[in-house]
């Protein structure tokens, strides 16, 4: 598959902290690539220098299999939605989205066709004489993606764009963006903070850590098949459990801790036994019941008693303190009815598929 | 209970509260609606009623248009009145020239020590008196001056050029003066210009010059009118500076009131000389907001 965007090698350094640490990767034509990762990751110094608005200090970026060593911005095939849209205050609707068309010297009949189309795909057909003020927030949003969509770029880059929306309209443009991006085809960069948005938009996520990429994947693949501490930590909500393996059987690994819990979980990477180990299990994943007797036989069993449930609707949780280790699980509780009437202080049964737990050797900081 | 008895109290302390805030806001207003009646609307009552009469005999006045008749009849008048508003604009718009990269500078470029420095550096001449900053540019550019001086030992010159009293010499005055003027508007301006719509315009294929032409000046445009109303008015009602630095050629407006009323004794030339400058300065700034698009109240709100 023929690569719209590749890195190799990309070195941006601010004084003596390495923002950006040898980055290598490549994004696929038409696809949607989002780099997820915490603030001061690195993922917008990334982003500009894909926008050419900061020079790396080593390697070199190629956007539609062209180096892009010393293009300025205004020349490279690539454009961006600002993170607060940067939308021109003193120009229409209209005027919005043909700025770069007429900075390329298209005829002024050609422009105004041309911006009318756009203004139709992304449906704010006959808005070209609104001021930006008259614009919801959704509306705008639509105006900066258009803007960039009608120069036809190789690569779209969207700096967080979502960030300053309520959550109702943040869901609501999520999906939005999803359908933009499939019918005009283009690649999109998509750098955030939000797993959500990562997870549900995106063909491609880059978890970003400390200047580096820790996993590159589909979201399922992040999801279960986490491949570094980081990312089953980053991704998803987990209940981290430190100890010792204490047998290896294949990628079985049996982890124990002084307080005495032991737990199954599936190792990845090089594991022996002896080592200090981390486990990452997923509240959904665990399976919750009044009585043992309703858990999978198969599986080990644990019981606790309830300390806090914490109501979300369908992300309710529950903590509860395990009996026998006193250490503490996070549950997701079903909101099926089954467990509408769980009182803190009740004794609950619960387990996990080992499968679906996943152990790793403990980063040397956490050793 | 203590507290159900404060809200009662505050409720029947209300309207005595209001009488008391609109008492305040009327003391707080007098100084200034005194110093405008007294110095500015009065005065201004008096020079009209002087410019309207006519001395027929000795303390015997007749309500007349004649001064303001000799100042069409005269071409001196108005030729002096035309060349002043000419040049005033001439200046206004070198000012604006010149503090717009100051301004850039400013706001964009430096971080927050910088800018505090550069600004006092701004301001270091006004700590100076205007007679006296004027009476730097006489002894810099002077005939027997310094500047003269150095472009006769650097071989520019035979014999040291007379710099004084040239129209150039009196723009380049104008402009040092109202410098500052400029530079605080369109500095609180384009500070206000969120870098991201300039980045945004590059990243959609602009240039320096079009982003300049197409976002900055459209975003600056009311510090850039306010800029340019302080510039201009201070420059159509400056005295010294043409006086010092232009000589006997400078021809300003002002010269001709000054010499009505203090060397030719004649209040009611002068005083509709005076109204005929204030009508020059409210047309040439309402012509002004008008071709820029801009209005009075955005503008004055920077």
């Amino acid at each position: 598959m023929h690569a719209d965007l590749q890195a190799a090698r990309i070195v941006k350094r601010f004084g003596d902290h390495l923002a950006v640490d040898a980055l290598s990767f490549s994004v696929a034509r038409g696809s949607f690539f989002s780099i997820l990762g915490p603030s001061g990751c690195g993922k917008t110094t990334l982003l500009r220098m894909i926008a050419g608005f900061i020079a790396p200090d080593s390697g070199d970026i190629h956007i539609g299999g062209q180096s892009m060593a010393g293009v300025a911005p205004n020349r490279r095939p690539v454009n961006m939605v600002f993170q607060h849209l940067a939308l021109f205050p003193m120009m229409s609707v209209g005027e919005n989205v043909g700025y770069g068309l007429s900075r390329r010297g298209l005829p002024k009949a050609e422009i105004a066709r041309r911006v009318g189309e756009m203004l139709e795909r992304v449906g704010l057909t006959g808005a070209q004489a609104k001021r930006i003020d008259q614009l919801s927030g959704g509306q705008r949003q639509r105006v900066a993606i258009a803007r960039s969509l009608v120069l036809e770029p190789t690569l779209l880059l969207l700096d967080e764009p979502l960030g300053a929306l309520d959550l109702k309209l943040r869901e609501h443009m999520k999906i939005e963006l999803k359908q933009l991006q499939a019918a005009f085809g283009t690649t999109f960069v998509y750098i955030t903070h939000d797993q959500s948005e990562a997870l549900v938009l995106s063909d491609q996520v880059a978890v970003m850590n400390a200047g580096r990429f820790e996993q590159v994947g589909t979201p399922q693949q992040l999801y279960y098949q986490p491949q570094t501490p980081f990312v089953a930590g980053f991704v998803g909500a987990s209940n981290r459990l430190g100890g010792r393996a204490t047998a290896v059987q294949g990628d079985a690994v049996t982890l124990s801790n002084e307080q005495g819990l032991v737990l199954h979980a599936r190792a990845v990477g090089a594991i022996s036994a002896g080592d200090p180990v981390q486990a990452f299990v997923r509240p959904e994943a665990t399976t919750l019941a009044r009585e043992a007797s309703a858990l999978p036989a198969n599986q080990p069993i644990y019981a606790g008693q309830v300390q806090s449930l914490l109501f979300d609707g369908a992300n309710s949780a529950l903590l509860l303190k395990e009996e026998r280790s006193s250490a503490k699980f996070r549950i997701a509780l079903p909101q099926t009815g089954q467990f509408s009437d769980l009182q803190v202080g009740e004794r609950v049964h619960f387990g996990f598929d080992p499968k679906q737990a996943v152990c790793f050797a403990a980063p040397p900081h956490a050793r | 209970m203590p507290a159900e008895a404060n809200a009662a109290r505050a409720t029947a302390a209300r309207p005595d509260n209001a009488l008391q805030a609109r008492l305040l806001f009327m003391l707080l207003l007098a100084p200034a609606l005194l110093w405008l009646l007294g110095l500015i609307v009065l005065p201004h009552l008096e020079l009209a009623a002087l410019s309207l009469r006519e001395r027929v005999a000795p303390r015997v006045y007749e309500l007349s248009l004649n001064q303001y008749r000799t100042f069409i009849d005269e071409p001196l008048y108005w030729h002096t009145f035309v060349r002043t508003a000419w040049m005033s604009v001439l200046a206004t718009a070198l000012t604006l020239l010149i503090a717009f990269p100051i301004a850039w500078t400013l706001a964009k470029l430096v971080r927050a020590r910088a800018k505090s420095v550069l600004f006092m550096l701004c301001l270091v001449p006004f700590w100076i008196s205007e007679t006296v900053r004027t009476l730097g540019w006489m002894i810099l550019l002077r005939e027997s001056g310094v500047l003269p001086g150095l472009l006769v030992s650097f071989g520019l010159a035979d014999t040291p050029p007379e710099l004084l009293y040239h129209d150039a010499t009196v723009l380049v005055g104008l402009v040092y003066t109202s410098l500052l003027f400029m530079v605080v508007p369109l500095t609180s301006a384009l500070e206000s210009l969120d870098d991201a719509l300039i980045e945004a315009a590059y990243d959609l294929g602009g240039n320096g010059p079009s982003i300049l032409w197409r976002i900055v000046i459209p975003h600056a445009a009311p510090g850039i009118a306010a800029g340019c109303i302080v510039v201009f008015m201070l420059t159509l009602g400056n005295y010294l500076t043409p006086t010092l630095l232009g000589g006997k050629n400078s021809l300003w407006f002002t010269e001709q009131i000054y010499t009505q009323f203090i060397t030719r004794f004649n209040w009611e030339q002068g005083a509709a000389f005076g109204f005929l400058l204030l009508a020059l300065s409210t047309a040439m700034v309402w012509v002004g907001l008008k071709l820029s698009g801009q209005s009075f109240g955005e503008v004055m709100r920077r």
